[in-house]
């Protein structure tokens, strides 16, 4: 019983920072219409920023309370901006061409990211440990756990519910529902469709970055990171449907305890359970398991 | 390659660039083997990429030649260069076989996903393969030709060199034939529109199929001629970013051209070696750069640069993507 805990427990941390990730890549998908990948790298990009505010902020004696705050702010400041810069600078360029050629574009960004961190934070592991301890160790059914851990858990549902609660109960967010339906009939209803994709690039590199953040103090930052979250997201989001918030949830929790369980039960199947988790529902469900198929043109 | 140039001159232009590496400087004529074998991968996405489909996941069928061809040869002592070749391209040939029908089902973004899934499923499965030699994978022993062993490494490099160029080279000359075959012909309506070429009566899953299996042992061929180049293997080659730049040699090829592919595979090379010498730590944003430029300015890849004149679609080409969007929504 202990030992299922165990597992579920491991699963749903493991799901909650994967769940912030995987909703930015979805809504950035279904908006945009763009699989992202230098979303891994946003991650990343994040991670290494919260270690610099954290190592600062600890630098200068400052209590890691603070330095968790600080982690936090300098990151969604700088992901919005990296966001909103390269979504008018570079992507717009491309709207219109093939998913296929937009797909290759944030591929050139991620090539472009990878080596940017490395240069601006050097090529050996960078710690940002101080925040970790901030919320002490909890005993939870005979299991010790590190509190930052837990607190992950409700952190991540509340950021769902708070885009969920955002897309579908506030005027802004039925815009933005509008414009992943149909776009040409939002432009022609006086949407500033523009706004909206700069609007949710914005956000979706906001969630990565985010996620790095909270997940800085639990890992190494090195580089490989982003290449590594990236897969894991897409797996998630492939899982639960490209342009669905449910369907990212839910595939977070999946892969979150497929990982988990292999970990504990059969450690050599950690590595491609959860691609054999998104194979498997490519083939039966190429659609994803909460997205609806759409009629094509011919 | 130009529509009239006879398949003859093109062996005779093969046999003159392998030769050409007898007056090579050393550095280069690694290179260059590299950039052929990176040309010959990069020629089977090319090709897939004519169905519409970009596989992100080639390094699946390149760690599959490359592990069943060094397993092969350390188990029975196989090190003819030749040979591990045939078999490199056959044990990608097969794998292609097997999962090209569940795969062609898909199209566009979904496709590349589940190449990418796929390659990922073998490289977690090698790196916990301890039999293998897990991430660290293990050596092979030196190629030899004919019955041939090379002591000398000059001697050895330019046989390498020279099988790596002759086999990319004979594949080129293979798909300049494949794209002007009917087959060829299907798989470009298949990109445009495949529920209208299923309205000819053609099969578009079977016509992708093909594709995939040619695309498969040509990734085969190549993943055992970089195990002939590096003698060592390790679950790195199944890596998707490992995919990834072979996509890219494809992209800055466009898919035209077959000699753009060589081309690109080789600037490739050569940007890559300059890079890690004087900038190092640079070379993926170099490549990424470089790979937003050619979207950016050379969107239909090098190989317009001098096949523009030849086929005036650029406007035909813009409008069914535009249908495509529309579609999509």
């Amino acid at each position: 019983m202990n030992f299922f805990l165990t597992i579920v427990l491991d699963g749903l941390i493991q799901a909650s920072w994967l769940f912030i990730v995987a909703l930015g890549l979805t809504l950035v998908f279904g908006v945009l219409k763009i699989l992202n990948i230098a979303h891994g790298s946003f991650y990343a990009l994040g991670a290494y920023v919260a270690a610099t505010a954290v190592t600062t902020v600890a630098a200068h004696n400052l209590p890691p309370s603070l330095g968790f705050a600080a982690m936090l702010v300098c990151v969604a400041l700088i992901a919005s901006a990296v966001g909103l810069l390269l979504e008018r600078g570079l992507l717009k360029m491309f709207y219109g061409r093939d998913e296929v050629v937009l797909l290759l574009v944030t591929y050139a960004v991620f090539l472009i990211l990878e080596d940017g961190t490395k240069l601006i934070w050097g090529v050996n592991p960078i710690y940002a440990t101080q925040p970790y301890e901030l919320f002490g160790n909890v005993e939870f059914a005979g299991l010790y756990y590190v509190g930052y851990d837990l607190v992950l858990i409700p952190v991540s549902a509340t950021i769902g519910f708070l885009v969920w609660f955002g897309l579908n109960r506030t005027v802004t967010g039925k815009i933005v529902l509008a414009v992943i339906h149909n776009e040409e009939m939002s432009v022609s209803m006086g949407v500033r469709v523009k706004r909206v994709y700069a609007f949710a690039f914005a956000f979706g590199v906001l969630l990565a970055g985010l996620a790095g953040a909270l997940t800085a103090p639990k890992i190494s930052m090195q580089p490989g990171l982003s290449s590594d979250v990236i897969i894991l997201s897409f797996a998630i989001v492939v899982i639960g449907g490209l342009g669905s918030v449910e369907g990212a949830a839910v595939g977070a929790i999946l892969v979150g305890l497929a990982r988990a369980a292999a970990v504990h039960l059969m450690p050599q199947a950690e590595l491609f359970i959860i691609y054999l988790i998104m194979a498997a529902v490519l083939m039966f469900r190429p659609e994803g398991l909460f997205k609806r198929e759409t009629a094509r043109r011919i | 390659m130009k529509q009239g140039l006879h398949p003859l001159v093109m062996i005779a232009l093969v046999a003159l660039a392998a030769l050409f590496g007898r007056v090579l400087p050393t550095w280069t004529l690694s290179l260059a083997t590299v950039a052929a074998s990176n040309a010959l991968i990069a020629l089977g996405i090319v090709i897939l990429a004519r169905t519409g489909n970009v596989s992100f996941g080639q390094g699946l069928f390149y760690a599959a030649g490359g592990y069943g061809v060094a397993l092969i040869a350390n188990a029975w002592g196989i090190t003819d260069a030749v040979a591990q070749m045939l078999i490199g391209a056959l044990c990608g040939g097969l794998l292609g076989l097997a999962i090209g029908p569940l795969i062609a089902r898909y199209s566009g973004i979904f496709f590349g996903m589940l190449t990418l899934a796929l390659s990922m499923v073998l490289y977690g499965a090698l790196v916990k393969t301890t039999a293998l030699g897990g991430s660290d994978g293990f050596n092979v022993g030196r190629p030899s030709l004919f019955g041939m062993v090379f002591t000398d490494p000059r001697e050895a490099d330019f046989m390498l060199y020279a099988v790596s160029v002759v086999t990319t080279g004979l594949a080129g000359i293979a798909a300049t034939i494949l794209f002007r075959s009917e087959l060829g012909l299907a798989s470009l309506a298949v990109r445009e529109n495949n529920l209208r070429v299923e309205y000819l009566g053609l099969s578009s899953n079977r016509i992708i199929t093909i594709n995939l299996v040619i695309a498969a042992v040509f990734a085969g061929a190549s993943g055992a001629l970089a195990l002939m180049a590096q003698r060592h293997i390790d679950p790195q080659f199944a890596y998707w970013t490992t995919s990834g730049e072979f996509v890219f040699v494809a992209v800055l090829a466009g898919y035209q051209s077959v000699a753009a592919v060589f081309v690109a595979s080789l600037a490739l090379e050569l940007v890559r070696s300059f890079s890690n010498l004087y900038l190092p730590n640079t070379w993926q944003l170099v490549l990424g750069v470089f790979l937003l430029g050619v979207i950016l300015f050379l969107p239909r890849g090098i190989g317009s640069l001098w096949i523009r004149r030849r086929n005036r679609i650029g406007p035909a080409a813009a409008a069914p993507a535009a249908i495509q969007k529309e579609a999509a929504q």
